[in-house]
């Protein structure tokens, strides 16, 4: 230590996983934020829910792989991991769902891959789509904010309504033949401004992310990659077929677009790490999600593109090793 | 002696399902509930019995170059008969099972073992080596189907008159009063998940064993390297 480095790199970035995983739980206010203005409290004890199941699990397993439970505890990791599991839900999720999809990600994705740095997959996708797998009824339906009085307007007091989300009816539509258009009207998520809610989180969302690229967190490839690739399978679909097809700004600020293309398809581990590698697959990404959106079983294809392209990333990475200078 | 040794290879050091991972495709597909998976687990026991028996028989008979067509010649004609045997006298069972009885022929892990073990060896233990292979696929693909059941039905036993007639019907057994399930036990997602976890339990357990037999060598040899010392 006290001579100092005796080879190359002499200049080191301040990055270190906490503070890493910390900036982006900074990065989450505006979501959360959302949310709570959407929603209310709710979704705060279900981020509390998720936070504190995943240091449970996380101290638990670590002392079952006697690992220094302290370090790997405090990085932040597990719990970057349960808040966007826990933001991928819907605010009405019942609290064992949370559970469930939590401990899966953090024992089974995370640490039986072999903990951080060696999982896989992205620990939180893997989480959130075995309970949107094993429990579809608790998942598919959101709750409709209080400002959009559904109540009122039909005549009648109500509680709480959930409702699908415009991905949602968008995919029901195209299977009863409905023209897109047709199908999103119906939607009362669409009061404000096109799409209305999921528009709310999606800009959200991009706000978060933004404030990753600007700490360089997270470096511009991956999301701008995703982005431009998904809206161009969108805008191409849309501009051939209008009538079945949503067109590319719909696609972008819906679902899970931004949500992924900033926090998820950039989680450094999972991903690929070349500079070309990171570009196709974040551009696999965005394919794969317009797909699935517009072929596929699920409304959303975001966890699925995701995984899907976590599988490929070490292989992408083996093709696209960058020449040594010289060589 | 080594009718032990087949017996306990079969069931355990190389389980066709847990150590050689042979036969995935029925072992992941059919092994929602237990009665499905023990059912399909007999039938490719006896087909195993069967082909490891007939290929033994014949072994000397048999040139290398055309072995592996009289191989699935005669695994194929086994699973026939039984396939024809499962329609006349669980013919419930036989549409459940379906497509997966005439493709136990593709099992590797039938035509692995005549391949591996019975072409090299005297109908006796060929036949043995087929009654515990299959009795250890069997075992894994109820295990599996039982684990499947209790989390994605909340029950064991489900539909069990398809397999043991009638007095079954009432056999089923409902661990959870009003469990709403998991579906992702019953996909074929959560069949590679527990196999996963089936795999790992095995391997411990090996390990745990393997600890304990050498810690056992050590406290032996000791005294007696004293009493050399000495």
């Amino acid at each position: 230590m006290a001579s100092g480095p005796h080879s190359s790199p002499y200049l080191h970035g301040s990055a270190t996983v906490s503070r890493v995983m910390f900036t982006v739980l900074v990065a989450l206010v505006p979501v959360v934020a959302a949310y709570f203005w959407l929603w209310g409290v709710s979704i705060l004890s279900q981020l509390a829910l998720a936070a504190i199941t995943a240091l449970i699990a996380e101290a638990t397993i670590l002392v079952l792989r006697k690992l220094p439970v302290r370090v790997a505890l405090l990085d932040g990791s597990a719990l970057v991991t349960a808040l966007l599991l826990a933001l991928c839900l819907p605010p009405s999720a019942p609290p064992w769902v949370v559970v469930i999809g939590v401990l899966f990600a953090i024992v089974v994705a995370k640490h039986l891959y072999g903990g951080l740095g060696y999982n896989l997959f992205n620990p939180a996708m893997a989480g959130y789509l075995v309970v949107l797998i094993a429990f579809p009824a608790q998942l598919t339906l959101w709750p409709v904010p209080d400002m959009y009085d559904i109540g009122a307007e039909a005549g009648v007091v109500v509680d709480s309504t959930t409702m699908a989300t415009p991905l949602d009816r968008l995919r029901t539509g195209r299977l009863q033949g409905k023209p897109a258009a047709e199908a999103m009207a119906a939607s009362p998520l669409l009061g404000i401004f096109p799409n209305g809610v999921t528009t709310i989180l999606a800009l959200a969302w991009t706000a978060g992310g933004l404030l990753l690229l600007a700490t360089r967190t997270i470096h511009w490839r991956i999301p701008l990659a995703l982005l431009l690739s998904l809206g161009l399978f969108a805008g191409i679909c849309g501009w051939l077929n209008p009538t079945d097809h949503a067109g590319w700004l719909f696609h972008l600020f819906s679902g899970g677009t931004m949500a992924a293309a900033f926090f998820i398809a950039t989680d450094p581990v999972s991903a690929a790490t070349t500079p070309r590698g990171q570009i196709i697959y974040a551009a696999g990404i965005g394919l794969l999600i317009y797909l699935i959106r517009g072929w596929g079983g699920y409304p959303d294809g975001v966890a699925f593109a995701v995984l899907l392209m976590n599988i490929a990333a070490p292989l992408i990475d083996y093709f696209t090793i960058p020449r040594a200078y010289g060589e | 002696m080594q009718i032990r040794k087949l017996i306990v290879d079969g069931l355990w050091h190389n389980n066709p399902a847990l150590v050689q991972l042979l036969g995935l495709c029925p072992l992941l597909a059919v092994s929602g509930t237990v009665v499905n998976g023990l059912g399909l687990g007999l039938a490719t026991t006896l087909t195993l019995i069967i082909s490891n028996l007939a290929v033994s028989l014949v072994r000397n008979q048999l040139p290398d170059e055309v072995r592996i067509p009289v191989f699935v010649m005669i695994i194929a004609a086994a699973v026939t008969s039984i396939e024809l045997v499962i329609s006349a006298w669980f013919y419930q069972l036989y549409l459940i099972l379906g497509i997966f009885i005439p493709l136990i022929v593709t099992n590797c892990a039938i035509i692995a073992r005549a391949e591996a073990f019975a072409f090299r060896n005297s109908p006796l233990p060929a036949l043995v080596d087929g009654l515990f292979m299959g009795l250890g696929f069997t075992a894994v693909l109820t295990l599996l189907g039982a684990i499947r059941e209790v989390i994605g039905y909340g029950t064991l036993l489900r539909q069990a008159d398809l397999l043991f007639g009638d007095v079954a019907a009432g056999w089923t057994v409902t661990l959870v009063d009003g469990y709403s399930g998991f579906l992702l036990a019953i996909l074929p997602p959560g069949a590679f998940i527990a196999l996963g976890f089936m795999i790992a339990l095995k391997n411990v357990i090996d390990q745990r064993g393997e600890a304990r037999r050498q810690a056992a060598a050590v406290t032996v040899i000791t005294p007696a390297t004293t009493m050399g010392a000495v």
